[in-house]
């Protein structure tokens, strides 16, 4: 009985570390492959970006999708970009070389909105 | 609740930002048809199939004549309406067809679906229809790409800025404002600072008794924020016209009628003739709602304004399409 306990006890934070490892493991191979990507794609459904945040590397083109029935555009806060109006199914994409934050918004309906960072 | 029909319809409303500040009195969504009056101060509405009860009512002998159409939409092709032309013509057949000539017609934008010049003349082309002069303000879908270059220069003769302006029909002064310019990330419609200074301008000089008719595309009252059903300095415009006794805003943008008084203001959207919009909050999104094709028309409508002296109030009646 009391070696069980010893056991847990001892087990519990190689347990925890494991999982701590793991799930470290797999954040990292998630953004590491988030950042080699050359290309990422972010689809505007209900009017809504998704995913409406984004974590690119440099050099990564993204490509906006308008899946809704309605059309939207894609406009950075800054003026960086700035996309036509996109009927349903048009894409538009913009090439991130500069790391930064990008806030962007579909200028119809400015609820819209989402954001890119670049590493 | 029992789904009785009464006269008179009386709905409470408890949305976010709607009565925050005044009352809703009466609302009838789209497709039921409704008369509005003030009477003593209060606005009511009485379903369109009551109106008879109503006797000599303010409609059928009023001074001033107009209708609103609203977010036509033209070049809109999906299932929740593959036919707009044919829903524009039949408004314009209910307007010929009305007992009470209207005068002239608004149209509180969203003319087209992406700005295009063939969705413009099409409009343009079925309108003449009823051999009408039109007044526009632009929508957020008339001034794609080009910063409302096309729209000023087809229907912004004579206008401010963006393409606001005023004129007068039998005493009674019209203000057309723009509020889909410049739209901020995050915000709603907004008037910005120099089509305020304009309108605090423009009615300064007139008498407290002038009615005042104001109509622009997106709602100038907090309809629905999280979707973007409002405007960010509307609040400023309305205190430019306190004053004034008998105040109507006229809307569009939310293709279903809603209704509203604050004080002196009635507030009103009109209707698409195009498409319908859910209800706030009543789906995902506020994108086209789609219903059974044999319904579609019930949902669709116009709005019929008459103004008659000496009553403070403008009676609006908006009629479906069906």
């Amino acid at each position: 009985m009391r070696r069980r306990v010893w056991i847990l006890v001892l087990a519990a934070p190689v347990v925890a570390a494991a999982v701590l490892l793991l799930s470290g493991t797999r954040g990292f191979t998630a953004s590491a492959r988030q950042a080699q990507a050359s290309s990422v794609e972010v689809k505007i459904d209900n009017f809504s970006f998704g995913p409406a945040t984004l974590t690119v590397a440099a050099g990564t083109t993204v490509t906006w999708t308008n899946r809704d029935d309605i059309p939207h555009t894609v406009v950075s806060d800054d003026k960086v970009f700035k996309s036509k109006v996109l009927d349903t199914d048009e894409k538009f994409s913009f090439t991130f070389t500069k790391p930064g934050t990008y806030g962007y918004f579909c200028s119809i309906h400015p609820k819209m909105t989402g954001k890119v960072a670049v590493q | 609740m029992s789904k009785k029909v009464k006269d008179e319809i009386l709905h409470d409303h408890n949305h976010d930002g709607v009565d925050r500040r005044g009352f809703l009195k009466c609302m009838a969504w789209a497709g039921t048809g409704a008369l509005c009056v003030m009477q003593g101060g209060v606005l009511k509405s009485y379903s369109l199939s009551k109106l008879s009860d109503l006797g000599a009512s303010a409609a059928a002998a009023g001074e001033l004549a107009f209708v609103q159409v609203s977010d036509s939409h033209m070049g809109f092709n999906k299932p929740a309406n593959p036919d707009v032309a044919g829903t524009l013509k039949v408004a314009v057949d209910k307007i010929n067809g009305l007992s009470t000539a209207p005068e002239f017609l608004l149209h509180t934008g969203d003319i087209s679906h992406l700005s295009k010049p063939e969705e413009f003349d099409t409009v343009d082309q079925i309108l003449k229809g009823t051999g009408k002069e039109v007044f526009f303000v632009p929508g957020e879908h008339d001034v794609l790409n080009d910063d409302g270059a096309q729209f000023h220069e087809r229907y912004g003769k004579g206008s401010k800025g963006a393409g606001w302006y005023s004129f007068e029909k039998k005493g009674v002064h019209f203000v057309g404002l723009v509020n889909v310019m410049n739209l901020k990330a995050g915000g709603l419609g907004t008037l910005g600072h120099e089509q305020l200074e304009w309108l605090e301008d423009d009615v300064k000089h007139l008498k407290s008794s002038t009615p005042i008719v104001v109509f622009a595309h997106i709602p100038l009252w907090s309809v629905y924020p999280e979707w973007g059903w409002g405007t960010d300095d509307s609040a400023q415009a309305l205190a430019y016209l306190k004053k004034f006794g008998s105040v109507t805003v006229l809307n569009g943008h939310i293709h279903q009628i809603m209704q509203k008084v604050e004080g002196n203001v009635t507030f009103h959207t009109a209707a698409s003739t195009a498409f319908p919009q859910p209800q706030p909050g009543k789906a995902d999104s506020p994108g086209p709602m789609k219903v059974p094709a044999e319904q579609l028309r019930s949902i669709l409508g116009i709005t019929d304004v008459n103004y008659v002296r000496g009553q403070h109030a403008l009676a609006v009646v908006d009629s479906s399409l069906a």
